[in-house]
């Protein structure tokens, strides 16, 4: 049983995450152990929502991804606050119009893949082009403040976790359930295997791959409106970290790169992990630079790690 | 019409369009000043775009360039001014580790995009430990080179058709460019002739390493002080330049006329819209919708191709 | 066997030119992929100077042979000789290529993105330096204007824009160019089959014009005509072993048909007995012909001739319902099982059920216990072998995953069973199995389409069409299903 366990690919990313948290408290001495907690959990989340639609994206098989991820994150912060303008009756709308914003980057997305055969990584990269300027010519100039229950729905905490992760975790069992227990997270699951088998085995391939693009914008979308009700208004560079980040995450998280096998616990402990990271690296007084370079050297560690048992 | 020579002057056609409507909206850039200033940073994205286009040829893709050059700028702020033995020598074992990379993503059969995108951290990190903040200064020489005033023809238009003309008679015309070019075409039958595919993509990755390098030290030229950030956008834009120059992204269907063609229409493409007066805000949008509009057009002829 | 091991006098007996010395030879070799033995310890010797030509049914272990002599597959056993010496060393495709052995592989082995001339420059290490390109082009322009007249081929030509044919002309006229060394064996698989009848001739020609000059040339090919009018000597092979080996005189096509097949086997299914029963698909090929395919309810429907003349494709035109007419839920099983079929990251039980999760689902959601029950099911009822479904699919043996896939069609609502040669690599008691499972089946009124590139298969069958070319070109009713007129129909006199 313990075997098993420790054979689960998100085992390590967990493990990791924990052994970092523990070095830095110990350097500490105990000290800011729960706040340090406190923040991975704040912050980490942002990059859990946006790691799991990179997963489901990057699980539809080979050459899969979505590089709109960012663009996608700051068109939705700046269409919600805008849309609500401070008012909390419009939080609704406000909502409504920046998820539907994100879903019509996604649709537009697969439109590129789909009828022009556009390769995704110059599909998704030159729509995030078109959907930055939107975003920042729709944006320009504001600073508007989120609604207040927005604001405290992202920052408000119960025993030290903030609820937002709460509702992240709660997303993360929805979508653990999507995947194995409905035809469209199976099909997502074949297809990245191999579509031609799924096709013959009577999936929908189309469908599941045009799902799949809708789905990670939308998500960016939700990572967009909550990082702006957290960090007090949207900013239109707020999306640029999580491009790195999200990617990062499915490759420590034990998805395979392949496509195929996604797993959603990982994810959770790589956005830890990546946390607690550099939240050790800056207790140690390490610089910027030696926390970038771990970080580049860990992606290319663990994917080099599991590559071998990736080949087709 | 014959179609392949359609989407050969594609790339051309592209950047004569986006110069013509230059020089219709603001007539004085048809001059030697106006085309010097507007096409002065096409000098190093043609040489990210070249190096980007030799990892493509063998079917990689390298998400690690920008901050590559970036790195380079650093590199030659700091320690090729100081100490210039020592800055060739860090120069050249950048080349050798983006050959060692090459290696290991055959050998152990990787995704490219997953390496090249841990590698872009460990560039980034490397060039901050240099430069926390931009500064240095960038050598003399470096400075004198990219401000040369060339007669009649400004530098810039000079350098781009150089490093296009130089890179087509290495991969397009020599007898080593159809093995390399080959070996995105058809592995399994280079293999089979016995050639080595491990030789290939090292030597591609490295000369990759040496036009990415190239690409620093212009760009510093043009700067004059290194920046770790100075080039993240690079990525995107080499990318765009040899899919905009007429490159695909499988099969060592490459470009390096049309990747500098693709660079410098990129470079103008800036320009244009701000002489335009279409605000900044729509400017990197208005380089995706090229992007997409020139994909477009290709898939048409392409389609039409594939019905004859 | 052993009749069919030359010794030196009989060799010499045997050819028409004078075969004083041997290109190349091969001595009692074997290869096993997994349980299938492709070769049964194949002697050949190939005399300079000669056509060989080589025939044999689907699986015979040709292709096999001559990867093998090309230096892409290394033998399990067996020894390789060289102008009568035993070649030292291992024989890998770079000392093949040295030692002047060159082969036409079916699959094209040109780069798409390169022009002829350049395609000219892989294959030839010494084609470099300045002015290797015009080299290049006047060498292959040389060939091929020799070769095919009127080829209408410029060297400068990007393959991806040649149509298939002349593709196919480019690369056979490359294997004949020389720079350095000599030119020792080409293999030539199929060469013909993109061919039209003129420039096929026009090869032929050149094939006895090149043996004039001393190169040794290997001819596979299914057009019996071409084989016995160009070879000097005609090999036949069955089941991974040389069965026959005679000069080309002494072959007709009668006997070169005959040699290929085996005993009449006895019919197992009873005369066509649903005449009229409900018409459930009823296709023409898209590829070509007239004739069109018809299958009725509880009916088996057997899909032959050789391999690759567009009976999978007849499927997947059935499948995707294109220029078909269809009654019922279609359910595909794969016999390329890696690339078409299975999931290799899943467990048996989820490689199963992938065809029934709509049905399986209650409220939205697939209902797991369901699925588990189906699963295990079919485990049972299919006899896979192996402890608990929840296993990777990939442990089990090829023939249980194959299992597993029938598994995965007959679970399903499908009426109508598409069968894509599933039998490829399987033993013999699983065959059996499997056997049994499609009649009762088909009994209970379930239509097969069954690709078969086994003809011994179609014995199950109550009526099978014959492929060539893309098109149907006999229909065998269940008492005309024999070997011989199978084979009659897949091989063409000469090419139209």
């Amino acid at each position: 049983m313990i075997g098993k366990l420790l054979r689960q690919p998100w085992v390590f990313s967990f493990g990791a995450a924990i052994a970092v948290w523990l070095a830095t408290i110990a350097y500490t001495g105990g000290q800011g152990a729960g706040a340090i907690l406190t923040a991975a959990f704040s912050f980490a989340t942002f990059t859990i929502i946006v790691g799991l639609g990179q997963m489901m994206v990057i699980t539809t098989g080979p050459g899969n991804v979505d590089l709109s991820i960012p663009a996608t994150i700051t068109l939705s912060g700046v269409v919600a606050m805008k849309v609500m303008d401070e008012d909390t009756g419009r939080m609704v709308i406000g909502i409504i119009a920046a998820l539907g914003a994100a879903t019509l980057v996604g649709v537009f997305n697969y439109g590129l893949i789909r009828l022009l055969r556009i390769p995704p990584i110059i599909a998704t990269l030159s729509s995030s082009f078109l959907v930055l300027s939107a975003a920042i010519s729709y944006g320009r100039g504001i600073r508007i403040k989120p609604p207040e229950p927005l604001a405290q729905f992202a920052e408000t905490q119960v025993f030290g976790i903030p609820i937002m992760a709460f509702a992240v975790l709660a997303l993360s069992i929805a979508l653990a359930m999507v995947l194995s227990r409905t035809v469209y997270g199976r099909s997502v699951l074949a297809v990245g295997q191999n579509s031609r088998a799924a096709w013959l085995a009577g999936l929908n391939v189309d469908r599941t791959r045009f799902l799949t693009y809708v789905l990670s914008a939308l998500l960016a979308g939700v990572c967009g409106i909550l990082l702006s009700g957290f960090s007090r208004g949207a900013a239109l560079n707020m999306g640029e970290e999580f491009l790195l980040a999200s990617i990062a995450t499915v490759v420590i998280g034990g998805t395979s790169v392949a496509g195929g096998r996604a797993n959603v616990p990982g994810i959770w402990g790589a956005a830890l992990f990546m946390y607690l990271l550099v939240t050790m690296l800056n207790t140690f007084g390490a610089s910027a630079g030696i926390r970038l370079i771990l970080t580049g050297l860990m992606i290319i560690g663990v994917i080099v790690a599991a590559g071998g048992e990736e080949q087709r | 019409m014959n179609r392949r020579f359609l989407r050969q002057a594609l790339p051309f056609l592209t950047l004569a369009v986006v110069l013509a409507a230059t020089f219709y909206v603001q007539p004085r850039t048809m001059s030697y000043f106006g085309l010097n200033l507007m096409l002065q940073y096409a000098v190093p994205i043609a040489l990210a775009t070249i190096a980007q286009m030799f990892i493509i040829t063998v079917n990689d893709l390298d998400l690690s360039i920008g901050p590559f050059v970036g790195l380079v700028s650093c590199i030659g702020a700091t320690l090729l001014l100081d100490n210039p033995l020592l800055g060739i020598l860090a120069l050249l074992v950048l080349i050798a580790t983006y050959g060692a990379v090459g290696a290991l993503i055959h050998i152990r059969n990787l995704p490219s995009i997953v390496v090249t995108l841990g590698l872009s951290f460990v560039w980034l990190g490397i060039a901050v430990l240099i430069l926390p903040s931009p500064g240095g200064k960038a050598p003399v020489w470096l400075k004198a080179l990219m401000g040369v005033q060339t007669p009649w023809v400004p530098f810039p238009i000079i350098a781009a058709i150089v490093i296009g003309v130089v890179v087509h008679l290495a991969l397009m015309l020599s007898s080593y460019g159809v093995i390399a070019r080959g070996a995105g075409g058809n592995p399994k039958a280079l293999t089979r002739a016995g050639w080595s595919m491990l030789n290939t993509k090292v030597i591609m990755y490295m000369l990759a390493g040496f036009f990415g390098v190239l690409s620093g030290l212009a760009l510093l030229g043009l700067t004059t002080s290194g920046d770790a950030h100075v080039a993240d956008r690079y990525t995107l834009y080499s990318i765009a330049g040899v899919i905009l120059g007429g490159g695909e992204f499988i099969g060592g269907r490459v470009s390096p006329l049309g990747a500098v063609v693709g660079a410098l229409t990129l470079a103008l493409a800036g320009s244009f819209l701000i002489f335009l007066k279409i605000s900044p805000d729509w400017q990197i949008g208005a380089q995706g919708a090229i992007l997409i509009i020139v994909l477009a057009l290709r898939a048409l002829v392409s389609y039409g191709e594939h019905k004859r | 066997m052993s009749n069919t091991l030359p010794t030196t006098q009989q060799r010499s007996s045997r050819a028409s030119k004078s075969l004083s010395e041997q290109a190349i030879s091969l001595d009692g070799v074997e290869k096993s992929f997994g349980a299938v033995r492709a070769l049964a310890g194949v002697d050949l010797v190939v005399a300079t100077g000669e056509c060989l030509g080589l025939v044999g049914h689907n699986g015979a272990g040709k292709s096999t042979l001559m990867h093998v002599l090309s230096g892409n597959l290394t033998p399990s056993a067996g020894t390789l000789s060289i102008g009568g010496k035993p070649h030292a060393g291992s024989w890998t495709a770079a000392a093949a290529q040295a030692e002047g052995v060159r082969c036409v592989f079916q699959e094209l082995s040109l780069c798409p993105n390169l022009t002829v001339a350049e395609n000219v420059r892989i294959v030839h290490r010494s084609l470099t330096g300045l002015g290797w390109k015009g080299r290049a082009r006047a060498l292959i322009s040389q060939k091929l204007d020799e070769i095919f007249p009127n080829h209408g081929i410029a060297p400068d030509d990007e393959i991806a824009d040649l149509a298939i044919g002349q593709r196919q002309m480019a690369e056979i006229a490359r294997a004949f160019t020389v720079t350095d060394g000599k030119l020792r064996l080409v293999i030539l698989d199929e060469p013909t089959s993109s061919l039209d009848a003129v420039t096929a001739q026009q090869l032929l020609a050149y094939v006895k014009k090149e043996t004039a000059r001393g190169t040794s040339i290997i001819l596979i090919s299914h057009l019996l005509g071409e084989v016995l009018s160009t070879a000097d000597r005609i090999v036949v092979m069955k089941d991974g072993k040389t069965v026959a080996d005679r000069k080309a005189a002494d072959f007709t096509r009668n006997s070169l048909v005959a040699a290929m097949g085996s005993e009449a086997r006895e019919h197992k299914r009873g005369a066509a007995k649903n005449s009229v029963a409900e018409v459930m698909v009823r296709a023409q090929p898209r590829s070509g012909g007239s004739a069109s395919l018809e299958a009725r309810k509880g009916e088996i429907i057997g899909l032959t001739g050789l391999a690759g003349h567009g009976q999978t494709r007849m499927l997947l035109q059935i499948y995707e319902r294109r220029h078909a007419e269809v009654k019922g839920a279609l359910s595909f099983i794969a016999g390329d099982r890696q690339s078409d079929g299975v999931f290799n990251l899943w467990s048996i039980g989820r490689n199963i059920t992938t065809r029934s999760l709509t049905a399986l689902r209650k409220a939205g959601f697939i209902d797991l216990a369901a699925e588990e029950k189906l699963a295990e099911e079919w485990k049972v009822r299919m006899a896979i072998r192996t402890p608990d479904v929840d296993n990777n699919i990939l442990t089990l043996s090829g023939g249980n995953q194959q299992k597993a896939l029938f598994a995965r069609a007959l679970a399903s609502d499908a009426t109508i069973i598409l069968m894509d040669d599933p039998m490829r690599g399987v033993d013999i008691g699983t065959k059996q199995e499997v056997y049994a499972m499609i009649e009762a089946e088909a009994e209970k009124g379930r239509t097969f389409i069954w690709y078969t590139t086994e003809i011994e298969e179609l014995t199950h069958c109550d009526r099978a069409y014959v492929f060539r070319n893309g098109a149907i070109v006999a229909a065998l009713g269940a008492d005309e299903l024999t070997e011989e007129k199978v084979l009659q129909a897949s091989f063409a006199e000469q090419a139209a």
